[in-house]
């Protein structure tokens, strides 16, 4: 359906006059995009903007997609890199062009609520000190402090199931009935029940992260085969050894599910926290600029909010990877 | 008894065979014991009954029968990893209480911990034992032994069955334990790594001096490596017969002695089919 659809498309780049253009889409898509913004007038509706960002982030682009594949012509591998990213970068840029014409020159859609590419830019280059050492660091803080103190909870909680009978008996009732209660749920009463909103946030996300980590810890050591323990009994190995040098590794790739759904999990609470009660960070921001109608900075905090919180699952996956070379067949980030 | 019978056709060609020297310990000593499992339904299924049975420090001693016998049951006991209903095991004169390091045990599957490397994999005892430290160069030692000693940082999923086994009797041995419970080690193997790697345990055995009790189906295998062997019969599971193996080592598996033990064993164990008289003896 989908492929029918660039058909045409794909006939035109395998031209052999076009060829030279198709192997280097993305250049002729950031090009492209680049003489339609300097030469088409701006309808006016929109807020100038102090300097022109959207062109200096064409020229940018412009620059990094002629002069990497020179930088790099030597490496086989970043050729073929390239190759393979050029359609998707040319798309890219070809919705940026889209989205440019749409909203700054011709302003099909509502000014207010659809900004400028200019404006959005304008937000993440004017305001980035306060976004980045106001906004997202009071929102790692929370984030940090909720997700460390659940993951440890969850850890703690999970193997003591895992291994000890008393505890499943005392413990499994409490996750089966506490864990499947949305942690947002909670906020009305976290609210009056702790000294700050910032510690009833940090609780939530603690919380959100905890249920996760604590489930998936518990079912990772009891799937662990019994022979692992009975090899290690008959290799002198004590209970403790066991523990944590048999039970807690071989349960490792579950640890480490449940420890990134808890992620996922914090970030939607941590989100929720800012805009209801936390007075700070990249979701409260978020919320106040929609209250303001400055729909520009909503769309340069959701983008601060995904470049940090794709890092962050970036290195959650790398360190993963870091601890289990071991294992075969891992799902890919 | 049947097993007298066995022994007078092959007494002429006894040779008594040198064992491996250099320790006295070793000794299993197994009393009267009868192991008792409860069935889901209520009542009691009899898993082993009345069994007596001593080995002798450095033999080597196959128990064989079919499924049922009782015959891994009863090493899980010898490994301390059940405990007998009734009766008594021993290691030299001490009552076995639970799994220690001085009784290695090495499964069909090598149960390799994935997540460590074959070094550590082997020095697994040694920390386990919390004298890694000291002994540390015990670890190349025993990957040298059973000649992996080129794949101490590899991964255990990269590992073919027979090198993984061959991984999982260093970590058994390293340790050096006085017995050495081995349960079908080579089931898994096709039959050609499975017989290379009876000459390794043969090999293995002659530089380590170690009791060796091993469950097998194959009564090829029990002959080939075994100085005694354990017929064991089920319903209830229970010391059929013990034969001697009278050959010389190293054995070759088409001498007509070897022959005749196979069928010998066969025959107790009502599996050698209809021919009144083998068809190998023209």
């Amino acid at each position: 359906m989908l492929k029918a659809l660039f058909l045409p498309f794909l006939r035109f780049k395998d031209q052999p006059f076009i060829k030279p253009i198709g192997r280097h889409l993305a250049v002729f898509s950031v090009l492209l995009a680049l003489i339609l913004e300097i030469t088409l007038p701006d309808s006016g509706l929109h807020p100038p903007v102090d300097r022109p960002y959207f062109q200096y982030f064409l020229i940018i682009a412009l620059a990094y997609f002629v002069l990497w594949p020179i930088i790099t012509i030597r490496s086989q591998v970043q050729k073929a890199k390239i190759k393979e990213k050029d359609n998707f970068y040319a798309a890219t840029f070809l919705l940026l062009n889209i989205l440019n014409l749409v909203t700054a020159k011709f302003t099909l859609i509502p000014a207010i609520f659809f900004p400028a590419p200019d404006r959005i830019l304008a937000v993440l280059v004017e305001d980035f000190r306060y976004l980045i050492f106001d906004c997202l660091l009071a929102s790692a803080k929370l984030l940090v402090t909720g997700f460390f103190s659940g993951a440890l909870a969850g850890l703690i909680t999970g193997i003591a199931i895992g291994f000890s009978k008393p505890s499943a008996y005392w413990l499994n009732p409490v996750i089966k009935i506490l864990g499947p209660i949305p942690p947002t749920a909670w906020i009305p009463i976290v609210l009056v029940a702790f000294p700050t909103t910032w510690a009833g946030a940090a609780f939530l996300i603690a919380l959100s992260v905890w249920f996760p980590t604590s489930v998936m810890t518990s079912s990772g050591i009891l799937n662990v085969q019994n022979a692992y323990f009975e090899v290690s009994s008959t290799l002198g190995a004590k209970r403790s050894y066991q523990i944590f040098l048999v039970g807690i590794p071989a349960a490792m790739p579950l640890i480490f599910t449940g420890l990134f759904s808890g992620a996922c999990a914090s970030f939607l609470t941590l989100m929720t926290a800012e805009m209801v009660g936390v007075k700070n960070g990249i979701g409260w921001y978020i919320n106040w600029q929609r209250e303001m109608l400055s729909y520009a900075n909503v769309y340069a905090g959701l983008i601060i909010i995904a470049i940090s919180f794709y890092s962050l699952i970036t290195l959650f996956f790398k360190v993963r990877d870091r601890i289990l070379v071991w294992q075969k067949g891992m799902i890919k980030w | 008894m049947v097993g007298s019978q066995a022994q007078t056709i092959y007494d002429s060609k006894i040779v008594p065979e040198k064992e491996p020297t250099g320790q006295t310990l070793g000794v299993i000593t197994i009393k009267d014991v009868s192991k008792k499992f409860p069935h889901p339904d209520g009542y009691e299924v009899t898993a082993l009954a009345k069994v007596e049975l001593t080995v002798d420090s450095g033999e080597f001693v196959s128990l064989i029968g079919p499924s049922g016998c009782g015959k891994s049951t009863l090493l899980r006991l010898i490994a301390g990893l059940e405990t007998a209903t009734t009766g008594t095991l021993e290691l030299d004169g001490e009552i076995i209480k639970g799994p220690d390091a001085e009784r290695g045990l090495v499964f069909q599957n090598p149960y390799l911990f994935p997540w460590l490397n074959i070094f550590n994999n082997v020095a697994f005892g040694l920390r386990a034992r919390n004298i890694y430290k000291r002994e540390k160069h015990l670890v190349s030692k025993f990957l040298e032994l059973v000649g992996l000693e080129k794949f101490g940082r590899v991964y255990p999923h990269h590992l073919s069955g027979g090198m993984a086994q061959r991984a999982s009797l260093a970590r058994a041995l390293i340790n050096q334990p006085r017995v050495l419970l081995l349960d079908e080690p080579l089931g898994a193997l096709d039959a050609f790594t499975r017989m290379n790697m009876q000459d390794e345990i043969l090999r293995i055995r002659a530089e380590n001096a170690v009791t060796m009790v091993m469950v097998t189906h194959d009564v090829d295998e029990a002959i080939y490596l075994s100085d005694r062997i354990v017929v064991m019969t089920p319903g209830p599971g229970r010391v059929e017969t013990i034969l001697k193996v009278p050959l010389f080592r190293p054995r070759a598996r088409n001498t007509p002695d070897f022959l005749q033990l196979r069928s010998r064993i066969l025959e107790i164990l009502h599996f050698a089919g209809h021919l009144e008289e083998p068809a190998y003896q023209i």
